[in-house]
């Protein structure tokens, strides 16, 4: 087993609050105080760098199966690694839907050829279809992490009470994709100004809000936990803030580009700023941005969704929703969110112990005795975003053609070393 | 003079300049179109596809004859005959015809955006002829042009744009061309129809034809599709009760009201048979304008290449 002392760096442990420039020692896939005389550490030099717990990103789309051309759970994986991250949660809308232990099973086997921790989502309902619960207890037993229809909400209030009042006997949150259809229409940006201009159908931000306050209604109903994902507005944060303080079991994610992207950026009826939720105004943005200081949300999270070009291509209204993050969203964070140094720490909290909580994942921190998933970050190191950095199998990236700050240099899972001077080892 | 813009996708691409030498140079072919042969060679030589992706017949007759009495040869691509249908992109498409040295294309798109995104992949210029519920800027022009030829004047003049704000481009465009022009712009429909952040584009905002009529110059009705009224709205009757420009209605407003509709019409609907064909009715006038106007454009996107 390999061994690494990574030296004079900057250590930043959110979940034990440390932060103070220390040596990181690895040894047997562990962090531990000291190494075995028999050990003969790789040095990783990271003074002036940042040494943090290995990242984790809590809603990803691989693609697979079903659409390999577009992204695959390998492709992915070196994606991800590359973007510092050693774990991600990836959703069960593929084709065919990640409903059964079988379809689960398949994932995992892809995902155990990967250098990282890909853990998979079960669907809710079969097919996605919103008409009966999938087979939970079996996917839990396969491995599932928790429970989804991502791409799409429960619509059926019942249907929804009826995952979360199962899940109790499953100990795997419900994850909801908060948005009521109706309200969505046929809307593919943010209601508002930009939407009039444009001459496009918008998507209210009530019809992320109203969903939300039934989840949060239902969670409290049924004591099971629901989290929301990929929250993208004032009213719904509000909500979220409120249903925590009252103790409410329940935990939440917003992403990179909704902390720093509004709907202006659609001026252009460029289908990269094309995404569900949309990119909302500038006062949902500030919202979702405070939201993530006082700990309204405990995770940020990617949603990374390959589109092939020829896709995305098309007419505006036609082109389907979604960006890749994987990444982007560590230089993303670290240039357009991240002003000063408690900040720094609670994003970082934001992409380690906090996503790991929402799971219960055994992740997210560098403690003595944990196991060794570290992530070396430069966060001056310049990242040119075209398409040639991209290592996912596309590129349909909101932040194509913007200059960032911060990248993985170094990165290691479970005590091995699987991105060295951010290369692919 | 040419235009400042290498396209017209937007009222917003018009400089001040350019929309006063637009309508100033109109006269020159309305005038073309009164004599009994009615062309004149200044595009000969020049192609113009008109690229109609969405049912048209006047719009892409307007823009086929403008063509044709400059001279240019107009060759049009429907939805249906095009390989649009079957499953081609529209970036394909564009690349198809900018492959064919083809000076210019209009186009007429279903989706908001098209003409925006065509632009981006061809190099000759592109005249939106109406993209979704985006814009329609000759539409514009052509209305703007018919106002000023019967009031001999826009700025300071109050204009209500009544129906169905939110789907329409002939709105969008309207709006901020007349309000650049210095008239004042009410914008009346029902509240679901009546978009976020609308009094942006430089207008205000009214539910109740009733309460304007007595203070515009002009009322300009929008075409109500009949599937929008299908979709979480009330019944034509209901419409028509409240924003439907009937005789009696107009009685009662501003004493010279003119009125003014883009076509095709719903008579009964936005607009009664009587007043459509009444004598406050510029609607034939702002057909012929479509002409002079759509001549207008073409020359000055391209006539000064030959010039």
């Amino acid at each position: 087993m390999s061994a690494f002392s990574i030296t004079g760096g900057r250590v930043i442990d959110p979940k034990s609050s440390r932060d103070e420039v220390a040596d990181v020692l690895i040894e047997n896939g562990k962090v531990v105080d000291k190494l075995s005389e028999v050990a003969e550490p790789e040095i990783i030099d990271a003074r002036g760098l940042l040494v943090v717990p290995g990242l984790i990103d809590l809603h990803v789309h691989l693609r697979e199966p079903g659409r390999e051309d577009t992204e695959t759970v390998e492709s992915g994986a070196r994606a991800a690694a590359l973007g510092g991250f050693t774990t991600i949660v990836c959703m069960p809308n593929t084709t065919p839907v990640i409903d059964s232990r079988a379809v689960l099973d398949y994932v995992l086997e892809k995902a155990a050829l990967t250098p990282i921790d890909v853990k998979v989502v079960g669907a809710v309902t079969a097919g996605l279809a919103g008409e009966r619960l999938a087979d939970l207890a079996d996917m839990t037993a396969a491995g599932a992490v928790g429970f989804s229809d991502d791409g799409r909400p429960v619509s059926d209030s019942a249907m929804m009470r009826a995952a979360l009042e199962y899940s109790l006997a499953l100990e795997r949150p419900i994850i909801s994709h908060a948005e009521d259809l109706d309200l969505s229409g046929d809307g593919v940006m943010n209601e508002g100004e930009m939407a009039t201009r444009l001459g496009l159908a918008g998507i209210p931000a009530q019809a992320e809000a109203v969903m939300v306050a039934r989840d949060i209604l239902l969670a409290q109903m049924t004591g099971a936990r629901v989290h929301i994902t990929h929250v993208s507005t004032a009213a719904a944060t509000e909500l979220i803030r409120a249903a925590k303080a009252k103790g409410l079991p329940v935990t939440a994610d917003c992403t990179p580009h909704h902390l720093v992207l509004t709907d202006e950026a659609l001026s252009d009826y460029d289908t990269n700023f094309k995404m569900n939720p949309p990119l909302r105004s500038e006062a949902d943005r500030q919202a979702v941005v405070e939201g993530i200081w006082d700990g309204t949300f405990d995770a940020i999270a990617s949603d990374h969704a390959p589109h092939a070009r020829h896709e995305k291509e098309v007419e505006f209204e036609s082109a389907p929703f979604g960006t890749i993050g994987l990444q982007t969203t560590l230089p993303v964070i670290l240039t357009e969110l991240v002003d000063d140094d408690q900040r720094l720490i609670q994003a970082i909290a934001a992409l380690t112990s906090g996503a790991a909580a929402v799971l219960g994942l055994d992740r997210g921190s560098i403690a003595l005795g944990a196991a060794a998933d570290v992530t070396v970050i430069d966060t001056k190191a310049k990242v040119k975003v075209d398409e040639a950095f991209f290592v996912s199998r596309s590129t349909n990236s909101a932040f194509l053609g913007r200059e960032l700050r911060g990248a993985a240099t170094h990165v290691i899972k479970d005590g091995k070393l699987i991105v060295r001077e951010g290369e692919l080892v | 003079m040419p235009l400042s813009s290498h396209d017209l996708i937007s009222i917003a691409d018009l400089s001040d300049g350019d929309i006063g030498s637009l309508l100033e140079s109109v006269a020159t072919y309305a005038d073309v179109s009164e004599r009994v042969i009615k062309k004149v060679p200044a595009l000969r030589g020049r192609t113009i596809i008109n690229l109609f992706l969405e049912p048209s017949t006047r719009t892409r007759t307007s823009f086929e004859i403008a063509g044709k009495r400059l001279s240019a040869d107009v060759i049009n691509i429907s939805g249906a005959g095009s390989s649009l249908k079957k499953g081609e992109s529209l970036k394909d498409t564009a690349k198809t015809i900018e492959a064919m040295q083809v000076d210019a294309v209009v186009v007429r798109h279903w989706a908001a955006g098209a003409a925006h995104k065509l632009a981006e992949y061809i190099e000759p210029p592109v005249i939106n002829a109406g993209d979704g519920a985006h814009e329609h800027p000759t539409q514009a022009l052509l209305d703007a042009l018919t106002i000023q030829n019967r009031l001999k004047k826009i700025s300071g003049i109050k204009v209500a744009v009544v129906g169905d704000i939110l789907h329409s481009r002939v709105a969008r465009s309207l709006i901020m061309l007349l309000g650049r022009l210095g008239a004042e712009v009410t914008a009346v429909a029902p509240p679901m129809w009546s978009p976020k952040g609308l009094e942006a584009l430089g207008c205000s905002i009214s539910y109740s034809l009733d309460d304007v009529l007595d203070s515009v110059d002009v009322v300009y009705l929008l075409r109500i599709q009949r599937e929008r009224l299908s979709d979480h709205m009330f019944s034509e009757q209901e419409y028509a009760r409240t924003y439907c420009l009937n005789r009696e209605r107009l009685n009662r407003a501003k004493p010279g009201c003119l009125v003014m509709h883009p076509g095709p019409m719903n008579r009964g609907i936005e607009i009664s048979a009587d007043v459509a064909d009444g004598e406050k009715s510029l609607i034939t006038a702002q057909v012929s304008n479509g002409v002079a106007v759509r001549m207008a454009v073409f020359y000055q996107i391209l006539g000064d290449v030959v010039s």
